[in-house]
């Protein structure tokens, strides 16, 4: 919990960074609902635009694209054996039935909610929405999914240096993504997939699907739920593709309504 | 940064596009101070300002700057600019700046060369990267594996419907592959444009394999052939000398064969009655002995053609075993017009067409001979 207070502090810095340039200090998001800014005059853009999906706490209606009924039919409830179980997961299960571990659903639809509304805003912001699995049966499904929503995926091999050596391996002045979407935790020796580990070292929020082997605590919003079905992973690709089209289609809309544009890119994102 | 390097030599060249060919130009035989001192300045520069973003403008504009350092190098030289072709621009900067440099690598240079477009900028004014497999690090080499994969589940769709129809037929025909080859790992990074590892290269040749093997991997057919390479066949590489037909009618072919230091010349006649002339004397003359004889012979008896023609050979330099090689490669090249296909190719096979390609090797110094040592003391 205090993890994800402090990503959204420095997020809400990060974004800060992107906003014209007439104002200096940024945004500080005490609670989701209301927002000080310190300058008297504030920018027209700003508040119409950034501010006013902070307003409401379910601004892209994220609640309604999917029920408990829904996770149930896809199989998000099933985990693994009672072996395999990870001493962290024990808060997000329900039970454990002939040995299979049973995962709360009504703690993964709060969860999966909390998750898809922070996509929703990334998206909204025009972010950059990695989506990370390392699953071979589902790496194409990612790969489409990333393509549809015109954000990026990463289904392969993880080189070591990919977020904290950047610079050197792409060329300086790269932009990391914004977010780290892991439709799958593990990687293919079921260890944590590296990507958890060097997210949080760049202070990049991560969203990620904890199965009951998995371990959740470096993961910013977890969903705990099933990654190993392909009706599972369908169904979550579905959920994100749809928020991440949402929240961009929104933020055309409320470009258009208000009038206004994006300010030309200051570039100050690289620093 | 490279243009203003030019402008001290504007008023001799105008603007020339590629960097490379700048400096060089530049460090050429007209060694005029301010030129040198220049470049010494820009090198500092350079280096200050960091690697060139190759984007898609810079590029437009150095073609533009050549093609005015062009037409500026036509009027110098008097000449047309508007049909100043490249080879015109090679022979005016050779007369221009004459270079006594070997290697004509290093001698100036007047050309635009693009480099792959790896080297330009993945990314937008905004940051967001242009392809969406960019994280990956290797992005065409993914796409293209993603690509396949799509395709083979494709197919596989395709397949199922047919069985539900009940029209999946298994003699679907197959892709002619014997006369070409897989792309090569380095043929393939030529392609992507990216370095790929050996371990990258097998799963693709794997990936591709497979969707051949499905029984409608057909359908695919253009864009497997894409990654195969053409093999060049062994045997239609030997050009086969034309039959001419000379005053009496009679058909006769000429061609020539080497061997060591032996050049020889052979004008085999047909409706002959198997005469060997040589340098002018007959043959039994010429070779007395039996094995060089042999090897003139060689060639007609293996066609079983030996009364049938003519020969009137030349031949010169080295010495008698190495000249009858050379006669008897002339012959068997002469015989080719005269044969079927499948003649020809048991010649090749029974090594006739071949050159020998065996010459004395060199004396070494600190040895006796090419690899005779000096006797061994050990004391």
């Amino acid at each position: 919990m205090a993890a994800r207070a402090l990503t959204r502090g420095l997020l809400g810095l990060r974004h800060s960074r992107t906003v014209t340039l007439t104002y200096s200090s940024g945004h500080h998001y005490a609670t989701a609902t209301s927002v000080e800014s310190p300058q008297p005059q504030v920018d027209e853009y700003t508040d119409k635009i950034l501010n006013q999906p902070l307003q409401k706490p379910d601004f892209f209606r994220v609640s309604e694209l999917f029920s408990l009924k829904d996770l149930f039919d896809a199989r998000v409830h099933l985990g693994h054996k009672k072996g395999c179980r990870h001493r962290l997961m024990e808060p997000y299960l329900y039970g454990c039935r002939l040995n299979h571990d049973i995962i709360d659903l009504d703690q993964t639809v709060e969860h999966l909610q909390l998750a898809l509304n922070f996509t929703a805003h990334v998206a909204y912001r025009g972010g950059i929405i990695l989506f990370v699995s390392r699953r071979r049966q589902f790496s194409h499904l990612v790969e489409c999914t990333a393509k549809d929503c015109e954000e990026y995926a990463h289904t392969r091999y993880w080189q070591g240096g990919l977020l904290t050596n950047a610079n050197i391996q792409y060329g300086s002045g790269v932009r990391l993504p914004d977010l780290i979407i892991f439709l799958s935790t593990l990687n293919n020796v079921f260890q944590q997939h590296v990507g958890i580990r060097d997210a949080a070292k760049m202070n990049i929020p991560t969203v990620g699907v904890v199965d009951s082997n998995c371990n959740p605590s470096l993961v910013t919003y977890p969903i705990p739920g099933n990654d190993d079905t392909p009706v599972t992973m369908e169904l979550y690709c579905r959920l994100f593709k749809m928020t991440i089209n949402r929240a961009k289609d929104k933020r055309k809309q409320m470009e258009i309504l208000h009038g206004l544009s994006a300010p030309s890119t200051p570039s100050s994102w690289h620093e | 940064m490279a243009a203003s390097c030019v402008r001290t030599v504007g008023s001799l060249l105008g603007k020339c596009g590629n960097c490379s060919s700048n400096i060089n130009t530049v460090t050429s035989q007209l060694s005029r101070r301010q030129i040198c001192v220049s470049t010494a300045l820009l090198k500092k520069n350079l280096a200050a300002a960091g690697p060139e973003k190759f984007t898609v403008e810079f590029i437009q504009k150095q073609v533009e700057e050549f093609d005015i350092g062009k037409r500026h190098l036509a009027n110098m030289m008097g000449e047309d600019p508007e049909n100043f072709t490249q080879e015109d621009i090679d022979r005016s900067i050779a007369y221009l700046f004459p270079s006594g440099l070997f290697e004509k690598k290093a001698r100036p240079l007047m050309k635009l060369i693009f480099f792959p477009l790896h080297e330009a900028v993945q990314w937008g004014a905004d940051g967001r990267p242009f392809h969406f497999l960019f994280y990956t690090g290797k992005q065409s080499y993914y796409s293209l594996m993603h690509e396949l994969y799509g395709k083979i589940l494709n197919i596989e769709k395709h397949q199922d419907r047919l069985r539900a129809k009940g029209l999946f037929s298994q003699d679907a025909k197959a892709i002619a592959l014997d006369t070409s080859r897989w792309f090569t790992k380095e043929e393939l990074e030529v392609l992507l444009v990216e370095t790929i590892s050996s371990h990258n290269y097998d799963r693709f040749i794997q990936l591709i394999e497979r969707l051949l093997s499905m029984p409608y991997g057909n359908m695919e057919e253009e864009f497997v052939l894409q990654y195969r390479r053409p093999l060049e066949a062994q045997s239609k590489k030997q050009s086969v000398p034309v039959p001419e037909r000379d005053d009496k009618g009679v058909a006769f072919s000429t061609s020539d064969g080497r061997r060591k230091t032996s050049n020889s010349s052979v004008v085999l006649r047909d409706g002959g009655s198997g005469r060997i002339t040589v340098n002018g004397q007959e043959y039994l003359q010429y070779f007395p002995v039996l094995q060089d004889r042999e090897q003139l012979m060689f060639p007609l008896q293996f066609v079983d053609l030996l009364g049938r023609f003519d020969l009137e050979c030349t031949v010169s330099g080295g010495g008698r075993s190495s000249q009858a090689g050379a006669l008897r490669l002339a012959i068997s090249r002469a015989l080719l017009s005269f044969l079927s296909e499948g003649e020809q190719e048991t010649m090749r096979q029974a090594g006739l067409l071949t050159p020998d390609p065996r010459v004395r090797e060199r004396k070494k110094p600190g040895q006796e001979g090419a690899r005779r040592k000096f006797t061994w003391k050990k004391r």
